[in-house]
């Protein structure tokens, strides 16, 4: 019943990192999200075959966790545990695609394997650029700069919610898990009538949860409207890094800088 | 079943962002126009609460894996569509950022596949008109268990769809429709199962409990005909022209596998293909709208010098591989640089 504790650390983690002080951390979060949203964008835009072109925006996430104190194992550690469903499509690839592509002093490399490679480095570099933006930024970061980017203010409100609150049910569902694993002497598989009625005491505890809290903002004048404080400022820091960024994805997109290199090297 | 970057294109990404952040912007005027304060914390936990409870497993009986509530399903039958769409949106946003479910640009799908189709079209057509405040505990079973294997379905072979539509993976429409339906099958029949055992659960145990809820679910009182066909129609917009370009080129799932299977890979024209239809919403909501159709013309030169690999020189894969090898290197020594560098000034 538990992979829980695992689970809920791991948030926890992620959290703690985001309040580090670092040059990546006191960039305005607007800045950040639309940064990482540009270099998805642009990841995901080439062609199916492409290796060499991709290789350069490692460049990114390699910046973001260095310059941001984001241990690099953890996000790996992170990516290996996503990674089955990606892989399991892109494994197909060599499968249904086997004419020659690349032929290397004599060893063919198929198109599918070329392609289902190049699906595993856009992973990577997608997923880790997602999770280090959140490592960087704190979530109630990324909540900010989605209502200044005019993301209508009640799904924002529900970000925050959902965060404020994910931390305090966790610790109530740990409860309920601990109390059960006590009195069931340490079995460690639970059947479906166990796993529904925790389920259903635990939703109860949440709205009983949600009735106190309702009342607690009434209390401190809630009215129906929804405020937020707003306190993030663009700098100068923050146009030269959104800049330069975004100009290397452009030339990394355009220009197969890997291969111009190999070319002059060799 | 979530849907990730690596199989995306950019315009089918852009496309479900699309859809996705107009579905939320319509249900948050909804919402707004009929706001009962109290649903807002309500709201908040709640989504704190399909976490919690997707941190519970349960063993799936005969098998020895487990499985856990996917919650779609529970949020609409207790907050109606609207709340239920934008709790749903919430959650898979915590997912992408926190777990690394799917990533950014395959969030607009993951909302699409989770949300639309539990919220907006098996909640109103399925549940709601077979489920009343009196129906029996087995009713709310069966029509639960209905429901929720329509939902995962839907969401399932939305997957498959934006999959093909993206042309990044080469598995074909039928095979990847055999391993994914079978799947969700189950999954539904568990997740249906799951969410009526809490309902029937909460009911018995502390029935004010729904009922209070219940209340706030009036400000959304049961959908109108007339939006489940707008959803519908949003639905044939965003797939329309992608699924008619299917119908034309590819009569056939089946010979179309066999025609993958044999390698005379279309999928440079499929990109194409499905372009025109969606520049336009691509035109909107990308950031640099030119820029990442560029690519359509890029697949098609890379097929057209495909047939030519085999006979080109050694060198010029060489030279990307090992070019490779360097950027990356420098990419490393790069970080290091920078971590070195941050050590020594502390």
């Amino acid at each position: 019943m538990l992979n829980f504790d695992k689970e809920y650390f791991n948030i926890g983690y992620l959290d703690t990192l985001a309040y580090k002080n670092t040059f990546v951390h006191r960039l305005d979060p607007r800045v950040k999200l639309v940064t990482t949203i540009v270099f998805v964008f642009m990841v995901v835009s080439f062609p199916k075959y492409e290796l060499s072109k991709l290789i350069p925006f490692f460049i990114f996430p390699v910046f973001m966790s260095a310059a941001g104190e984001i241990p690099a194992r953890f996000i790996l550690k992170k990516l290996l545990f996503v990674s089955p469903f990606v892989f399991f499509v892109a494994i197909f690839n060599p499968v249904f695609d086997t004419a020659a592509m690349y032929n290397l002093y004599g060893i063919k490399f198929s198109g599918g394997w070329v392609s289902c490679i190049s699906i595993m480095i856009r992973f990577t570099l997608t997923i880790s650029s997602a999770l280090l933006l959140v490592a960087t930024t704190s979530f109630p970061g990324v909540c900010r700069a989605l209502e200044r980017l005019y993301v209508p203010k009640v799904f924002v409100v529900q970000l925050f919610f959902l965060y404020r609150y994910l931390f305090v049910l966790a610790e109530e569902t740990m409860r309920i898990v601990r109390a059960i694993n006590m009195r069931t002497f340490g079995r460690k598989k639970y059947g479906l009538k166990i796993f529904i009625s925790t389920i259903g005491l635990l939703f109860m505890k949440t709205v009983e949860r949600s009735e106190r809290i309702y009342h607690s903002m009434c209390s401190r004048g809630f009215n129906g409207e929804i405020r937020l404080l707003k306190m993030d400022k663009t700098g100068f820091a923050d146009i030269v890094f959104a800049v330069t960024a975004i100009a290397l994805f452009i030339i990394f997109r355009r220009y197969d800088i890997a291969r111009i290199l190999g070319e002059l090297a060799l | 079943m979530h849907m990730s970057d690596a199989l995306l294109s950019p315009a089918v990404g852009g496309a479900f962002w699309a859809g996705a952040l107009g579905v939320i912007a319509y249900c948050a005027r909804k919402l707004k126009q009929k706001i009962d304060e109290k649903i807002i914390p309500l709201m908040g936990v709640l989504g704190a609460f399909i976490f919690a409870a997707q941190m519970i497993n349960f063993t799936i009986p005969g098998t020895g894996s487990s499985g856990h509530l996917g919650g779609g399903m529970i949020l609409a039958v207790i907050l109606g569509p609207y709340a239920a769409f934008i709790v749903m949106a919430s959650v898979l946003s915590i997912q992408a950022l926190f777990f690394a479910d799917g990533g950014l640009l395959a969030l607009g799908c993951n909302i699409w596949n989770l949300g639309i189709y539990p919220c907006f079209i098996v909640f109103p057509l399925i549940y709601n008109t077979l489920v009343q405040a009196g129906s029996s505990p087995k009713r709310i079973v069966v029509v639960s268990m209905i429901s929720g294997v329509a939902a995962l379905q839907l969401g399932a072979f939305s997957v498959v769809i934006e999959t093909l539509l993206s042309g990044r993976s080469e598995l074909p429409f039928g095979t990847f429709i055999y391993m994914m339906l079978p799947i969700h099958l189950a999954i539904g029949l568990m997740e249906g199962f799951i969410t009526a055992g809490v309902i029937n659960f909460v009911r018995s145990a502390r029935p004010e409990i729904l009922e209070s809820v219940s209340v706030s679910k009036d400000l959304s009182p049961g959908i109108s005909l007339k939006n489940v066909l707008a959803g519908f129609l949003i639905l044939s917009v965003v797939t329309g022209g992608a699924l008619s370009w299917f119908a034309s080129s590819n009569p056939d799932g089946l010979e179309w596998a066999i025609e993958k299977v044999f390698g005379t890979s279309e999928l440079s024209e499929h990109e194409k293909g499905i372009a025109p239809a969606l520049k336009h919403v691509q035109n909107k909501t990308s950031f640099l709208p030119n820029y990442s159709f560029k690519h359509g013309d890029d697949a098609s030169e890379k097929e057209k010098s495909k047939e030519a690999w085999p006979n080109i020189a050694i060198g010029t894969s060489v030279s990307g591989i090992a070019g490779a090898i360097m950027v990356a290197g420098l990419i490393l020594l790069c970080g290091l640089g920078i971590k070195f560098v941050k050590i020594k000034r502390d």
